[in-house]
């Protein structure tokens, strides 16, 4: 019993769901709730990147531009087109997912900086396609996005809903929806990562000679989860248009990019809980640092150098050494 | 028509140099170190930003950029002792996201230090433009040309005929070996990021007159540079130098005879085309990977 309590798939989705059960009661405004759905919507897209850079170790530096294409085709084929959303996330969230298709496999034989150089190549390009084709996208603008609604019920955060007898404002409506969203895929990650799959990644990243040797597809591993994690991109990058109801240019740029590897570097790399923890710092920091105002760069800059240079296998995972290390009986496995 | 084409080269020829400039400090870098420097644009910023301030507090151009080329040096030796070599045996990305931290933090420096707004460094000798061939050149054009030339000329003179030129190279061949027969190897890594460093200040200064400078210009032109580093192959000199130039060229005519909107997204159009069918660059060597 208590085995299975530690282990990361029952144990950790436990102490997950109590903390996503828990946290509304404590925040105490709409802010913070809106706060917390954004990092829910981050933690979801890099549990699905972190799969991708630290189970096959293969980096990219482009993802934002995948979450920016799912976001603008569902705010288009929804706004414009009037599409159901639902249908116009899964359209998009298939388009996304052939393109990264198509791209992984050229992409994917690359090694080390050719590859970073390929990716965030795509996702430049990504973003200055939405930029440019203004007729579409309304360019640097932004463009207004409906709310999310499925057969004819409209979610948005400004209104108010009746769940089985309890009022609830659209933002708490918006938390439980990310919230379990956010559960399902750290279990569908873990399951993904115990699975056959997950397995031939870890080869993968190893020794990808090593894993050929042995029979493993590495290519076919590869550009499989370069395309899930797109997908995981994609619809975060619809969800989060329909969230917010605005979007601009800059969620498929390179700074989004950055900001998403550097929540997976920061977090632990395949370490699923500390990939979260990533999120939940690099949405907050900003927050916090925002008092300083024109300093707010050089903290940013100076953390992330530190907390890097410092903890270089990421925070989730120094943390649990650090804990562990009495016990004599270090395991990076537990961090997974 | 030829003029405009003429013109366009001009341009373009002028702005390759620039990224020419970049990436060969990321080869520098690369070389000596196997990082890629995410921070190698903000020399150029650092180069122009504090030229233009040094101007304002009334020195002459040449002290100015003199002192703005050493600051950059003296930040790039800052950089490899503060944040990449304590990293030693960190991952590739981690190297990647130390490097960006460096870059967030040196912008945010500079807009604290000097501020947000775009300045235009006077050219070097006057704006009369030179007419040829129906095309007309600025004499800023051929400063930025005849400083990259003989940058370029004293890089190959450091490496090939001087000791501590050969002390570089040995570095990056074989890092233990260098050490074994008495190269500092520490010492020459601080060298490899100052050089790297001044290089960028340099190309900087120079293009400041004709593109202008701002605290947050290092992103884009650290960006095209590590294209134009990785389309001649990581690590090649030579193949840095073509690989400026060409993506100087093809930028401004894809800018002129195609579309201005779309001129930034041509370098990564070009090197996403090139690693599809080249993944080690043109030059970079088919070597063969050790298990």
């Amino acid at each position: 019993m208590m085995q299975a309590l530690k282990s990361p798939r029952l144990g950790g989705l436990s102490a997950l769901s109590c903390v996503l059960i828990i946290l509304p009661f404590t925040l105490s405004n709409s802010f913070q709730l809106d706060v917390a759905i954004q990092v829910g919507i981050a933690a979801i897209v890099v549990v699905g990147l972190n799969l991708l850079v630290g189970f096959a170790g293969q980096i990219s530096l482009g993802h934002a531009g995948f979450m920016g294409m799912g976001a603008y085709m569902s705010a288009i084929l929804s706004g414009t087109y009037g599409w159901s959303p639902l249908l116009a996330l899964i359209f998009a969230a298939i388009c996304v997912g052939g393109l990264a298709f198509l791209i992984g496999g050229p992409i994917l034989r690359l090694k080390g900086h050719y590859l970073s150089m390929a990716t965030l190549g795509l996702g430049i390009i990504i973003a200055i396609v939405i930029n440019t084709e203004s007729w579409l996208t309304g360019g640097p603008d932004g463009l207004v996005v409906e709310p999310l609604s499925l057969f004819g019920w409209a979610l948005s955060p400004f209104d108010e809903y009746h769940l089985l007898g309890i009022s609830l404002s659209g933002t708490q409506v918006w938390y439980i929806l990310i919230a379990s969203l956010l559960v399902f895929a750290v279990w569908l990650a873990l399951n993904i990562i115990d699975s056959p799959t997950g397995r031939a990644l870890r080869a993968v990243h190893g020794s990808e000679i090593a894993a050929q040797v042995v029979g493993v597809n590495t290519a076919h591993y590869k550009v499989k989860v370069f395309v899930i994690s797109a997908v995981f991109a994609s619809v975060m990058g619809s969800l989060s248009a329909h969230y917010t109801g605005f979007i601009t240019p800059n969620i498929a740029g390179f700074h989004h990019s950055i900001e998403l590897i550097t929540m997976v570097v920061l977090g632990g790399m395949a370490s699923t809980y500390g990939v979260i923890l990533g999120a939940v710092i690099l949405v907050l920091l900003p927050q916090v640092l925002a008092d300083l105002q024109e300093f707010e760069m050089l903290a940013f800059g100076l953390i992330l150098m530190v907390t890097m240079i410092f903890m270089p296998k990421g925070l989730l995972p120094t943390l649990l050494n650090l804990l562990n290390k009495p016990k004599q009986k270090t395991t990076s496995e537990e961090a997974a | 028509m030829l003029a405009e084409l003429l013109q366009y080269l001009f341009t373009g020829v002028t702005l390759g140099a620039t990224y020419a400039l970049v990436a060969l400090g990321f080869t520098l870098i690369y070389n000596a170190s196997h990082v890629i420097n995410f921070a190698q644009g903000e020399f150029l910023m650092i180069g122009g930003m504090s030229t233009f301030f040094l101007l304002e507090a009334g020195l002459p151009l040449p002290i100015a950029i003199l002192l703005s080329v050493l600051l950059a040096g003296a930040l790039g030796i800052a950089l490899q002792k503060f944040a990449i070599a304590p990293a030693k045996n960190a991952d590739v990305v981690t190297l990647i996201i130390i490097t960006i931290g460096a870059s967030i933090f040196l912008r945010g420096l500079a807009q604290l230090v000097w501020d947000k707004e775009i300045h235009a460094v006077p050219a070097f000798s006057g704006d009369t433009p030179l007419v040829i061939g129906g095309a007309t050149l600025l004499p800023q054009n051929l400063w930025v040309l005849g400083i990259s030339v003989i940058v370029v000329l004293a890089l190959v003179y450091f490496f090939t005929r001087t000791l501590t030129g050969k002390a570089i190279l040995a570095t990056s061949m074989n890092a233990d070996a260098a050490k074994l027969v008495g190269i500092k190897t520490q010492f020459i890594l601080m060298l490899a990021f100052a050089l790297s460093a001044i290089l960028g200040a340099v190309a900087g200064v120079v293009v400041a007159p004709i593109t202008f400078t701002a605290y947050d210009i290092g992103i884009m032109l650290g960006l095209k540079g590590f294209v134009a580093a990785a389309i001649g192959g990581l690590g090649n000199g030579v193949g840095a130098i073509v690989g400026g130039l060409i993506l100087g060229v093809t930028e401004t005519l894809a800018a002129g005879y195609i579309s201005s909107d779309y001129k930034d997204a041509v370098p990564f159009v070009i090197i996403l085309l090139i690693l599809f069918f080249l993944p080690n660059g043109l030059f970079g060597s088919r070597s063969t990977e050790r298990v």
